[in-house]
């Protein structure tokens, strides 16, 4: 026993102590050695993205090329991306909802918006498939789904915590006509609750909600291939992918004149790399490896194909007054389009 | 579903510890930096606050001693919104350039574990003799050897409030998320990690997570209680 400064101590005691003191200065060494001199981008993205994996890899692809930088993603699903981008707390945003995106840009905070890549979300639903939708268009399917939800035969499961995937979804019964305030406090059957069920949750959770629940639900393909092979749910695809599932992915960089970060060239660089050849080719394969199936498709190529029906689809559902960018959302980036 | 992911998680585990995988070492890291910096920030702020108000009277005192009970229940999505605002760039304290920093993270956990530091801290000392105080006095000790003294007497009942406020720094989710945003290699921690893997449908490997959390939590505990006991 020793006395330090009126608490006695024994030897085993001390030992643990300076234990601790040691990893704690080791991690704040650690810490502060870290290069600092790289420039930081901040690039504030979707969680669907996010948890392809995809984006570290391009994170490492464009590093290798562009060593000045290092780039950072904050995933935070589209609504608290475009807002983290709008308090100036982010370089770029990488989202999937085109309303979203409009407002982004005639808020003032975005310019230079850039399609890079688009699929498709699938709707999901029980095996047995209770409301006999499958293979139908996802239109006519929705408006099945409700038709037996009232007669206490289906269940559907919304995201609803404002993603770029509920965003889809609610887009979709309005274009089946239904009024979606109206529908979803419509009783199932004969029960208490109703057929519409809320989950404000991630796509995992709202995936297994439907998945107890026996319910239908609209998914990307990615989360759901992900959870179907780790063996997390049963459910299964029912309506495939269409011109009304269309996914598209945009990049669009903060406005450098309201933007306090500066980090303008960088994030020009980062989208001139995302329509680059080689991320474009990229996409083309990724996710074979980890998730038995390609996720992405590249958009590049399909402005080259004259005879390209997606081109006709993402006018109609993703563009702004008939341009990708309108001019007046355009700074430094002629080469951008044509 | 069945048992499968928490199995496939006690295996990862086990794998992920024995092949000492970098990764995972670098945010087990950062959650043991991060609420280590927040406890001695929490120690540094809470240790002489909680002191001045068993020793002092003042008005307000019955407020915030009511105002550190309650804001002991905050939810930490609640702070770390609050947090967020403050240190976002076109926030007020923007300019200290703490979003997405550790140390950013550290002063959101220090915020949080503030109140249960206090709770702790006053109380361990009210339930010792408070004659002890005026004991001391009478003897010619200092204003701060007075202090010094009655921390050292309700030494167990402070120890125990420095774990606590470990443990809630080191295993919440909502100020890390909020002030961290989970940045790869900057500012992921075990729980953004861990949320982030359940988020992606990998349970297997967020157990995998889970696991290698308690154990340090549980090694943690045992060194410090070794700690508690050595001091009588």
């Amino acid at each position: 026993m020793s006395n330090i400064g009126g608490f006695k101590v024994n030897r085993n005691t001390l030992i643990v102590a300076l234990f601790l003191v040691a990893v704690i200065a080791g991690g704040f060494y650690w810490y502060m050695s870290k290069p600092q001199a790289k420039e930081s981008l901040i690039v504030s993205t979707t969680t669907s993205l996010y948890e392809t994996g995809l984006l570290d890899e391009l994170k490492i692809m464009f590093e290798r090329t562009h060593p000045e930088y290092n780039v950072s993603f904050i995933s935070q699903g589209t609504g608290l991306a475009i807002e983290t981008a709008k308090r100036g707390d982010a370089d770029m945003i990488l989202v999937h909802s085109p309303s979203q995106e409009q407002g982004f840009l005639e808020s003032g905070s975005g310019v230079n918006r850039k399609i890079f890549a688009y699929n498709f979300f699938i709707i999901v639903g029980p095996e047995a498939d209770p409301a006999g939708i499958r293979g139908m268009d996802p239109i006519d399917a929705l408006i099945k789904i409700r038709a037996e939800g009232q007669a206490g035969n289906a269940l559907w499961v919304s995201r609803g915590d404002n993603s770029g995937t509920h965003s889809k979804e609610k887009a979709l019964w309005t274009a089946t006509g239904l009024v979606l305030d109206e529908i979803k406090v419509e009783t199932a059957g004969d029960s208490a609750g109703t057929w519409y069920i809320e989950a404000g949750a991630g796509m995992t959770a709202t995936l297994q909600l439907a998945n107890q629940k026996l319910a239908y639900t609209i998914t990307d393909v990615a989360t759901y291939l992900k959870n179907y092979k780790n063996g997390n749910i049963e459910l299964v695809k029912i309506v495939d992918s269409g011109k009304d599932t269309l996914n598209v992915y945009s990049a669009i960089v903060c406005d450098p004149d309201t933007s306090p970060r500066g980090m303008f060239e960088g994030s020009m660089e980062f989208l001139r790399f995302l329509i680059s050849d080689e991320v474009q080719t990229m996409l083309v394969t990724y996710g074979e490896e980890g998730f038995g199936s390609t996720l992405f498709k590249p958009w590049l190529p399909e402005l080259e194909d004259p005879d390209s029906e997606i081109v006709g689809w993402v006018e109609e559902y993703a563009y702004i007054d008939g341009s990708e960018c309108p001019v007046e959302y355009r700074q430094n980036a002629a080469d951008l389009y044509r | 579903m069945s048992w499968r992911p928490i199995v496939e998680g006690i295996g990862e585990a086990v794998r992920l510890i024995l092949t000492g995988d970098r990764v995972v070492l670098e945010i087990t890291l950062r959650s043991l930096q991060t609420a280590s910096y927040a406890t001695f920030l929490a120690a540094a702020v809470g240790l002489p606050l909680s002191v001045f108000i068993v020793m002092r009277e003042f008005p307000g005192k019955r407020a915030l001693r009511f105002f550190f009970n309650a804001m002991v229940g905050v939810p930490t999505v609640t702070l770390g919104l609050f947090l967020f605002t403050l240190f976002s760039r076109s926030g007020p304290l923007g300019s200290l350039q703490l979003l997405y920093t550790v140390p950013g993270m550290a002063v959101g956990q220090a915020a949080l574990i503030l109140p249960i530091m206090v709770s702790f801290v006053v109380s361990a000392i009210e339930s010792k003799d408070m004659e002890l105080r005026d004991l001391v006095r009478t003897l010619g000790a200092s204003e701060t050897d007075t202090s010094i003294a009655i921390v050292r007497e309700a030494f167990s009942g402070v120890s125990l409030a420095l774990v606590s406020s470990f443990n809630r720094a080191f295993a919440e989710l909502g100020i890390a998320t909020m002030l961290g945003a989970n940045i790869s290699g900057v500012t992921r921690v075990l729980t953004t990690a861990i949320a982030l893997e359940t988020n992606k449908g990998e349970l297997g490997l967020s157990f995998a997570l889970s696991f290698i959390l308690l154990i340090v939590v549980l090694g943690l505990n045992y060194a410090i209680s070794l700690l508690r006991g050595g001091a009588t």
